[in-house]
This record gives C-alpha cells, sequence and structure tokens, in this order.
C-alpha cells in the first residue's frame, strides 16, 4: 500500500485534464485517469510514471452513461483523495437550436453526469469525513449568451449544483471546489477567436486545480481578470444585455 | 490559409496550419508540400511547410525513463524546458541546449542544435539514439546508428526534410545539481578572444560575447563564459539543489520602433556590458543554469524588440585555419555599418555529426540585424567571405542565403538529397526553406 495521495482525474484526455494531472503528479500524487476510452488513456499515464515516479492507472467512465455511476464508484480499487470533473462539451450553438438531441448532449454532458457522479463521489466521501471535489465550470454559466446559451446554462447549473454541494459537505469535511477557466487555448477552442489577455494555457489551469485543493479554495477564476470581467457582465440591466452583440 | 513566420519575424508567408492530435492524424495530415514545426524558434523560413505547416508541440508526453541510465522515450513535441523542470530536480538535464530552452526535441534534432559544450561534447543529435520517422512517402520507421542509418544521419540535422519526427530516445546528462560554476575572461580584442576560447577548450562550456560596434583597435572586445556543472559540495549553505526555472516575467508589450536600436543605443548598451562582465572577470562564482544557458529567456517576445519589420540572424561557422583573418574583416565590416545589433556570439565548434549538421571544427559567429534598408545585400558581402573561407551558415537560422552559397557550404549536399529522394520519392515534405534552396524549381 502507498501512504501518498490520490486523485481521480474524470475526463482525463482533454488538455485541462491531462494538464490536472501533470500538476497532481508532480505534487506526489498517485493518479487516476478516467474517460470513454481507457486505452487512450494509457500513453498518458505512462507519461506521467515516467516524468514523476508515482502510479498511475486509467478506467472506463462515460459521463453519458449514468446508469454505470454506482457501479464505476464501487468498482474504483480505492476511494480517491480528490475527485477531479473536466468533462465538458461545447457542442455547436446553433446546431442545439433545432437538433434537440445536440441539445440534450450538451446539457446533460455539462450538467446532468457531471452533477451525478460528484454527488456520489460527495456521499462517499461524507461518509469518510474527508475529501475533496473539483468541478470545471465555465464563466459561460455565469450569464447566459445569445452565442452559447445552451452550453453556458448547463454550466450555471453545474455551478449552482456545486454550490449548494459545498454548503452542505463542508459540514461533513468535504471541501468543494468550482473552477471557471476563461478562456483556454485546447482542442475544444481551437479556431475559435480568444481574446489574447483573457487567455491561457491548459497548465496554467492545472496549476490552479491543484492550488485551490490543495488551498481550499471555493471558487476559482483561473485568470483574475475574468472575476471582474463577469462581475460587470453580470450587472448588466438585461434591456442593456440583451442589445449587446456577446 | 494562415500568415507564418519563424523566431526573426521575416519572412512572413502563407501556409496552412494544422495541429494534429495523433500520429495517425499527422500521416493524414501530409500532403505535397509539408514540414513539421515544433515551437516555432527556428529564425527563418526552416519550419514553415511550402503548402501545410503540421504543428506538433502537442505530442508532449514522456513514453519512459530509466533512472538509472538517464536514457528517455519521448514524443517530438516535448520542449526541452519541460525536460529540464521536471527531470532536472531528478538529477538529470539534456546533455546539450541550444541559447533558448523553448525548443521541442525534435526541432532539437531537425536542427542538430549545438550548446556552448560543442567543441568537446558534440551536438544534440549525438545523444539521440533512434528516432521513429514518419517519412514523406508515408512509412513509419525506427531509426539509429544502426538501422536504417542512411535515414538517421540525414535527419540528424535535416532540417525536417526526411519527414516527421514523431518520437526519439535520447540520454540525459546526470548532473548534481542545476547549478553552473562560471568564470568570466575579458578579452580586449579578438585574438584574446580567440586565444581565451581557444585555452577553454578544456572547459566543458565555452562561449563569447563580442561587442560588435568595438572599432580599431577594441574590435572583438569580448566576454568569455566558461562554465562547469557545480558539485552539490559547491553550492551555497542552504541553497536548493536545482534552481527555480521561472517563466519569462519581462515581457516586449509591443513592436519597438525601429529607432529605439540605433547606433547610440546599441554603443551604450555594450559599453555597459562589457563593463560590468569585466569587473567580475576572474574567480569562479556560481550561477543558476538558466541566466547561464538562457539569457534572453528572461525576457518573453525579445524578437519584438526589433520592430515590426522583424531580424536576421546571420550564424556562420568559419573553418579554424584561417578563421582569425575572416573574422576580423567580417567584424569590422559591421563595426563600420554599426547597426548589429547588441552582442554577438563567437564560439568553437567540433565535428557535427549529421549530413547537414551546421557545425564544423572551426569558429561560429552569430550576430543580429533588424531588417532594414540594404541590410540584405550587406550580408550577400559577408557570405562572399564566408564561402571564400570555407564556411557555412545555420539553415536553423536562415531566411535568406542563396542557392549558390549553401551549395558551397554544403559537400554532404548531393548524398543528402540521395536520401530525401529514396525516402520520399514525390518530395511530400518541403519547407519554404526547402523550396528556397534545395527542390528543382
Amino acid at each position: 500500500m502507498t501512504s501518498r495521495k490520490t486523485v481521480l482525474v474524470l475526463g482525463g484526455s482533454s488538455d485541462i485534464g491531462r494538464a490536472a494531472a501533470r500538476a497532481f503528479a508532480k505534487a506526489g500524487y498517485d493518479v487516476g485517469l478516467a474517460g470513454r476510452d481507457a486505452a487512450a488513456l494509457e500513453p498518458d499515464a505512462a507519461d506521467l510514471r515516467a516524468r514523476y515516479n508515482i502510479e498511475a492507472s486509467t478506467l472506463v467512465f462515460d459521463v453519458l452513461d449514468t446508469a454505470s455511476f454506482d457501479g464505476f464508484v464501487a468498482g474504483l480499487p480505492a476511494l480517491p483523495d480528490v475527485v477531479v470533473s473536466i468533462i465538458g462539451l461545447l457542442g455547436v450553438q446553433p446546431n442545439a437550436e433545432s437538433d434537440l438531441a445536440h441539445a440534450t448532449t450538451i446539457m446533460r454532458s455539462n450538467y446532468e453526469g457531471p452533477s451525478l457522479i460528484l454527488g456520489l463521489f460527495a456521499e462517499k466521501f461524507l461518509g469518510r469525513g474527508n475529501g475533496t471535489i473539483v468541478g470545471v465550470s465555465s464563466v459561460a454559466g455565469d450569464r447566459g449568451r445569445a452565442s452559447n446559451y445552451v452550453y453556458g446554462s448547463a454550466k450555471a447549473g453545474f455551478s449552482a449544483f456545486l454550490s449548494g454541494l459545498r454548503a452542505r459537505a463542508s459540514r461533513g469535511g468535504v471541501h468543494v471546489v468550482t473552477v471557471k477557466p476563461g478562456f483556454v487555448r485546447t482542442k475544444m477552442t481551437e479556431g475559435m477567436k480568444l481574446i489574447g489577455p483573457l487567455t491561457v494555457d491548459a497548465p496554467v489551469v492545472g496549476d490552479a486545480i491543484l492550488n485551490a485543493v490543495e488551498k481550499k479554495t471555493d471558487v476559482v477564476y483561473v485568470s483574475g481578470k475574468w472575476r471582474l470581467v463577469m462581475l460587470i457582465i453580470k450587472t448588466l440591466p438585461e434591456a442593456v444585455f440583451k442589445k449587446l452583440k456577446f | 490559409m494562415t500568415l507564418v513566420s519563424g523566431w526573426g519575424r521575416f519572412p512572413v508567408v502563407d501556409s496552412e496550419v494544422l495541429r494534429p492530435r495523433s500520429f495517425e492524424a499527422v500521416g493524414e495530415a501530409v500532403v505535397t508540400g509539408s514540414v513539421a514545426r515544433g515551437n516555432g524558434r527556428a529564425y527563418g523560413d526552416a519550419a514553415i511547410g511550402a503548402v501545410r505547416t503540421i504543428g506538433m508541440t502537442g505530442f508532449d508526453r514522456v513514453r519512459s525513463f530509466d533512472s538509472a541510465t538517464g536514457r528517455i522515450r519521448l514524443e517530438a513535441g516535448v520542449l526541452l524546458s519541460d525536460l529540464i523542470d521536471t527531470f532536472g530536480p531528478r538529477g538529470f538535464l539534456p546533455f546539450v541546449v541550444p541559447g533558448t530552452r523553448f525548443v521541442s526535441v525534435g526541432g532539437a534534432i531537425a536542427a542538430d542544435v549545438h550548446g556552448k559544450n560543442h567543441h568537446g561534447e558534440g551536438g544534440f543529435g549525438r545523444y539521440v539514439d533512434s528516432i521513429l520517422l514518419r517519412t514523406g512517402q508515408g512509412e513509419t520507421i525506427e531509426i539509429s546508428r544502426e538501422q536504417n542509418s542512411d535515414a538517421f544521419f540525414a535527419t540528424v540535422g535535416g532540417i525536417g526534410l526526411t519527414g516527421i519526427i514523431l518520437e526519439a530516445t535520447m540520454r540525459l546528462r546526470p548532473v548534481e545539481t542545476g547549478w553552473i560554476r562560471e568564470r568570466v575572461i575579458s578579452a580586449a580584442d579578438l585574438d584574446a578572444a580567440m586565444r581565451a576560447l581557444e585555452a577553454g577548450d578544456s572547459a566543458t562550456y565555452s562561449v563569447a560575447w563580442i561587442d560588435c560596434v568595438a572599432r580599431g583597435n577594441d574590435l572583438g572586445r569580448s566576454l568569455i563564459y566558461l562554465g562547469e556543472h557545480a558539485a552539490a559540495s559547491e553550492l551555497a549553505e542552504g541553497a536548493d539543489r536545482f534552481p527555480v526555472g521561472k517563466n519569462p516575467g519581462l515581457a516586449v508589450p509591443i513592436d519597438l520602433p525601429s529607432i529605439t536600436l540605433n547606433r547610440t543605443s546599441i554603443r551604450a548598451f555594450n559599453e555597459l556590458y562589457y563593463r560590468m562582465g569585466a569587473r567580475r572577470a576572474g574567480g569562479d562564482h556560481v550561477v543558476s543554469l538558466y541566466p547561464y544557458f538562457f539569457p534572453l529567456d528572461s525576457i518573453a517576445d525579445w524578437n519584438r524588440i526589433y520592430g515590426r519589420r522583424g531580424f536576421l540572424q546571420h550564424q556562420c561557422v568559419i573553418p579554424e585555419r584561417g578563421a582569425r583573418a575572416v573574422l576580423a574583416d567580417i567584424l569590422d565590416l559591421v563595426a563600420k555599418r554599426g547597426d548589429a545589433s547588441f552582442l554577438a556570439v563567437l564560439k568553437k565548434l567540433g565535428h557535427g555529426d549529421g549530413l547537414l549538421s551546421f557545425p564544423l571544427p572551426g569558429y561560429t559567429l552569430a550576430l543580429d540585424f533588424p531588417v532594414k534598408g540594404d541590410i540584405l545585400n550587406f550580408l550577400d558581402e559577408i557570405d562572399r567571405l564566408v564561402v571564400a573561407a570555407g564556411g557555412r551558415l545555420y539553415l536553423a537560422k536562415d531566411a535568406r542565403q542563396s542557392r549558390a552559397t549553401f551549395e558551397a557550404g554544403y559537400p554532404a549536399l548531393a548524398r543528402f538529397n540521395a536520401i530525401r529522394k529514396s525516402l520520399d520519392p514525390a518530395q511530400n515534405i518541403r519547407s519554404k526553406l526547402s523550396q528556397r534552396l534545395f527542390d528543382e524549381v
């Protein structure tokens, strides 16, 4: 048995997932990487082992298959100290406006699945009396925008879930972190127009997640500038906001 | 299409940029006129595809590492900065690092980059045992000194033209600390500088920073930096064995107007730099590896100092015999011109390993020039001196040399071309540089 702490990364193949896994492994955690295709995660697990001399494993997890969640958690070799959900799907807003299936997938990937699985871990952690839960949400959940409100509304739901869970779980020794990365240069945002000064690279988000876990921060805007930007956007009157091209 | 340029920001050309996420996707991305690109630190047009540029920095996984031997297998997009930060604290560093740590392993192999230890320890390729190469005709092959050795020696220093480097196995250097024991020697002129580098042959690391606006009796005055890896016992009490490499903090936020760099400002900077260095000359002191190896990395985007139109780096190597006179002639031309910026770098090189590896036994001089006025003609003039002396220019930094200069400098070119053709009969792999210097028009 190892005495090292363990982190489980749900969505381990995403750029932010890989970055978070590296940040935790560098800090000495053993890492579990979970995703739909466990074999595809093996090179990343090997990378963590080679770099940081820690243990890394891969697990199959599909956020849309909620029926499998109980079995997934029960099947873990050990309950991790930290669980991080990086899972999200940006989708294509114009398609989601007319294609109910696509809209449903976006909503379920960003809200239903992540909330249910983290809720399940919260129960286990509360039973044990400790643990940290990290949900990667989005600044897009702070206010619905014409250009991505299907995604944004699901993230808003996820943020609200995390905030409520935090209030409840903190009394039982379990900490919940909400991460709002803002613009990140990743596969998901490739080809999009991002605003340079507000955009960060995935490793910055990975480090921010580790930092928030270790310092027990509640809500993290990865770039401090976003807190201000979103404060302004949240306080704009609806009459003004709806006229903005944004 | 996207406008792309190298680190020197000249030339700026059209090329479609793709960033595949799997080796299969790399293969699918190759069309006629493709070349791989690492972190974009090649100065000119070497890492810009004639039609399509294939960005490789997403491939940044370490496959395996043996902490007993320092042997490592990794993907080509891993940056040297990442290797240093990850394995430095575990007691291993790359054997060879160039003047910036923000280069990819694939790029370092393709350029067979040299460091301050080339005179004694050779180039980056010497520590590469094998390479996984995706050739232009679509095969993925493992190449090494023993297996497909022709392809191996064409790929080391082959400036990306043998195919796309996917992975490599290499050796890292065991070190006790991340500190360098440095000695600074001040040299009053070119003769003294060359003598000091000669005497520094036994040092692991040696390099000279030349004041290239100094003229007359001061021509070639410089500071020579010798270095050795510091042992743990040489560190100050309480010092960390491995210093932290800070990310570049201070950035150059905008393109400076070209007026900023002028004869007066450069002269003033160089005078100050020389005097401050000369004051430190003499005894040994221990410095962090970061400022020792990568003095410019602490300023992000320093290439913007040269203004919107960019700059050219001219790096030549002159064979040892007769080098003194040729270097003096070049420095004299440069000093008279007066706008070569800041400090030039002079160092001794040894044998190169790859067919197109830049180094040959002699002296290399690297100079930066802002792109303006008649600079292209001026550099052609310097090239004539280089060619006459049997020297050559560094392809990873080149953006403008002529075919004649290139062909005169690289006698193994015919052999390289034959190997390239056997790996890629249709010549799918083509860069802007290869179109300029290699390919039949």
